[in-house]
């Protein structure tokens, strides 16, 4: 099973409230995406960090229904 | 020896230990390729291990690092980070950087 757009945005909404999120179906197969995410809540963490918070917000499904999301997460000042 | 001694050994006696799917020669995924070919390209001696070899390893890497995915990239002990930092810190010098301060490369 693979995830929508909607489905990934909806996961790291509801646990990063106020992320500005952009993602983008990299081959439109539902199953490799880049995701660029930006919220205060990475400000003054290790990018190792920033990244575990929205591995975090997907739960099992990294790795498992979705098997490619390039992360890229930026700082809100 | 348990899955957690074993990886511990593994990156104690490599100071640049890759987590990969596949082999530095043969890479079976996109993103182990790219960590593998950064660390080609800055010309540092590292050991690729192969998880798909081993299903003990391939669940263990990932709770030892506290990291969902592969590859993952340790140097001198510490984790790196994956593909898309590993990526970042290449792009930006960075991963250059550490590795010079670490002697693991040539710093001229």
């Amino acid at each position: 099973m693979a995830l929508s757009i909607k489905e990934i945005t909806d996961l790291i909404t509801a646990s990063i409230p106020d992320a500005v999120i952009e993602i983008n179906d990299l081959m439109g197969d539902n199953n490799h995406y880049s995701a660029k995410i930006t919220s205060k809540v990475f400000n003054n963490l290790s990018k190792i960090e920033q990244h575990k918070l929205v591995y975090k917000s997907l739960g099992k499904k990294m790795g498992n229904e979705l098997h490619a999301l390039t992360i890229t997460t930026k700082e809100l000042k | 020896m348990n899955i957690n001694e074993e990886i511990k050994e593994l990156i104690n006696k490599n100071d640049v230990c890759l987590f990969m799917k596949g082999t530095p020669d043969n890479p079976q995924c996109g993103f182990s390729m790219a960590v593998s070919n950064i660390l080609k390209h800055l010309e540092v001696d590292f050991k690729g291990i192969n998880i798909l070899e081993n299903n003990n390893l391939r669940q263990g890497i990932k709770d030892f690092s506290d990291w969902p995915t592969i590859p993952q990239l340790y140097v001198k002990q510490e984790f790196v980070g994956g593909s898309d930092i590993v990526k970042e810190l290449f792009e930006n010098g960075e991963l250059k950087e550490l590795l010079k301060q670490k002697f693991l490369i040539k710093t001229t």
